[in-house]
């Protein structure tokens, strides 16, 4: 085994081809990660949406809430179910739920775009605790009022508290503003949900959250929903629903893959270049270290560490660069409501784990051709090596 | 003239060794049917012209490189029997080879570069420093054993690779014109040196040079030309 000082020595004494090599990685793994921050971020947008006691009830063949119905028939034969938990109240723990969406400038003039307006029942809050006022108070039923998540209010026009906006001919106004807890709940606007369905003309609800009781409840009211064919309803976990909905991330994925793929070709091109000039300077001494008595792939291993840990350095620094990133939060597009999903950037350490194995591999096949073909050279050749 | 060895106990024995390779379209002939034998604690000198044959016999000795015909045996193994890595742990354990440039590595100290062949043994680090440590007293630089290879003269260098050629303690030394980059005054001390190491501690000593004077510390001078050995001639009897 070649001595680690020789592969750290060589790397300093060529400090700036080394210091090119270690930036030009660093950025192609800031950029991996930062899209890949993206993806995460909207997946743990989704991921920490629900209560695990709550069941979330839609139209059978319905994909999201959004393109589910749920009538007022269907609620009425579910509402007094024995299976359902009371509040103190003995009201049954349901929310009936609206989902619409509303066009709405965004601020500083960059265009509309749709948000997402969520009517809920009577129940709606207290069975979603991870939604906290943090400003303002709650809507009044009859008042035309509606509850923001804060993280929209700091990217639409008029959602500050005492702010109107206008959705038809009704004008809206912002009475306080909630914290989603990093949720889905932070792309939304809350209001009442018999107001939502007058404000928009609706007959139905979108989908039902309901809070089964403790016991063998939660299993016979899903035993109740799915034999009653009269019904025709879709019972899912609340948790696991929002866990499904995680299409908008797909494609950023791929952009991220896409991304690192094409870069990290020019990234290899980058690290054999740096290698194979690292390599050539050196040529007379690979050739005296096998007239000393060092295998051919002592050599090639050696020359493989040296590659691997410059690249490794410089996937540490794309990690260390993009985490100023990290907790930013941002918003896009989201495909299964076609509305303004709010997430935060999501570098986790297993996003960072992978920056670096992706770094250690650019080091891996950048280094691996020039270091086979410097221990090929004949000694004698090396040894002429100037 | 082809020579025979007398003696028995010779260290290299080479027969019908013949070297060619091809520059271009033209083959040229390096070493033509060479016949030598080489006695332990010998001091061998090989002069002669360049392109005389002289660096490619040492190297196909030393291991290094290989003939196209003809048995090249050193202590009793035949070289061309060994595959690439045999025959590298053979250089790492039974040659010590010396340069004219010297070729340390400039980013290790002279300790260091002394220590590179003890790498490829089992040797704890304990013992490969105590090695190193009477390498360098040997050539008479232990106050210099963390410069590097840059902060030493030329002479000085040159005394680092011969501790590095002998730390492994081989029965061979083979110096390709050790003293071509050296002032006279570092000069006669690497010969001293590579004399003091055939005659007292019984080293078999090869060394190709140019230089009449550096030829005369040897036991033996072989001439080669075009190939071929053209005289040889006893230093010392």
């Amino acid at each position: 085994m070649l001595p680690v000082k020789y592969n750290a020595g060589n790397v300093v004494l060529r400090w700036r081809s080394t210091l090119a090599t270690i930036l030009g990685i660093s950025m192609v793994v800031a950029v991996y990660v930062i899209v890949q921050a993206l993806a995460v971020g909207l997946q743990t947008s989704s991921a920490n949406t629900g209560d695990p006691r709550n069941l979330l009830i839609v139209r059978k063949g319905s994909q999201s809430e959004s393109s589910s119905v749920v009538n007022l028939e269907q609620f009425r034969s579910l509402r007094y179910s024995e299976w359902i938990e009371r509040d103190a109240q003995n009201q049954p723990m349901i929310s009936t739920d609206v989902l619409t969406l509303v066009n709405l400038p965004r601020l500083n003039g960059q265009g509309e775009a749709n948000t997402t307006v969520r009517g809920i029942g009577g129940q709606g809050r207290v069975l979603r605790p991870q939604v906290n006022l943090v400003e303002g108070r709650w809507f009044s039923k009859g008042k035309r009022e509606v509850v923001v998540s804060q993280r929209l209010a700091a990217r639409f026009e008029n959602f500050g508290i005492g702010d109107q906006f206008k959705t038809g001919p009704d004008w809206l106004t912002v009475v306080g503003w909630f914290d989603g807890g990093n949720s889905a709940f932070d792309s939304e606007v809350w209001a009442d949900a018999d107001e939502v369905r007058s404000l928009f003309d609706r007959e139905s609800y979108s989908s039902l959250l309901i809070r089964p009781a403790s016991g063998q409840g939660r299993a016979a009211l899903v035993k109740q929903i799915e034999e009653d064919k009269r019904l025709q309803l879709l019972v899912k976990n609340e948790v696991d629903y929002y866990k499904e909905q995680t299409m908008t991330a797909t494609p950023i994925k791929w952009m991220g893959n896409f991304l690192a793929t094409a870069m990290s070709l020019g990234a290899i091109l980058a690290a054999m270049n740096t290698m194979y000039a690292t390599v050539g300077a050196r040529t007379r001494e690979i050739g005296t270290l096998r007239v000393l008595g060092f295998r051919r792939r002592t050599i090639v291993l050696g020359l493989l560490i040296e590659g691997i840990l410059l690249c490794a350095v410089g996937g540490i620094l794309g990690c260390l660069l993009s985490l100023p990133l990290n907790g930013y939060a941002t918003g896009t597009i989201g495909i299964e409501s076609f509305s303004e999903t709010v997430f935060e950037f999501t570098i986790t350490p297993k996003l960072a784990f992978q920056g670096i194995v992706f770094s250690v591999l650019i080091g891996l096949f950048g280094t691996l051709i020039p270091a086979i073909k410097a221990s090929r050279t004949p000694v004698i050749d090396a040894l002429k090596s100037l | 003239m082809n020579l025979k060895s007398k003696v028995m106990n010779s260290i290299v024995e080479i027969r019908n060794l013949s070297k060619a390779y091809n520059q271009g379209e033209i083959q040229v002939t390096a070493l033509d049917d060479i016949h030598l034998s080489i006695d332990s604690s010998d001091f061998l000198t090989l002069m002669g012209p360049s392109g005389s044959g002289k660096s490619t016999l040492l190297h196909i000795i030393a291991g290094i490189d290989r003939q196209t015909s003809g048995i090249c045996k050193v202590q009793n193994i035949d070289l061309s029997n060994l595959n690439e890595s045999a025959l590298a742990d053979w250089r790492n354990q039974n040659v010590g080879f010396i340069f004219q440039s010297f070729n340390l590595i400039p980013v290790l100290t002279a300790f260091e570069n002394v220590e590179l062949p003890l790498l490829l043994t089992r040797l704890g680090r304990k013992e490969r420093k105590a090695l190193v440590a009477a390498a360098l007293e040997l050539v008479g630089l232990e106050d210099r054993s963390h410069h590097l290879p840059k902060q030493l003269s030329g002479g000085q260098e040159q005394r680092v690779a011969i501790a590095r050629a002998l730390v492994t303690d081989p029965a061979l030394v083979v110096a390709d014109e050790p003293t071509g980059n050296l002032d006279s005054q570092s000069a006669q001390q690497v010969l001293e040196i590579l004399q003091s190491l055939s005659n007292d501690a019984g080293k078999t000593v090869i060394m190709v040079t140019h230089d009449p004077k550096a030829a005369a510390f040897g036991k033996r001078i072989i001439q080669l030309e075009k190939g071929r050995f053209e005289k040889e001639e006893p230093l010392v009897s």
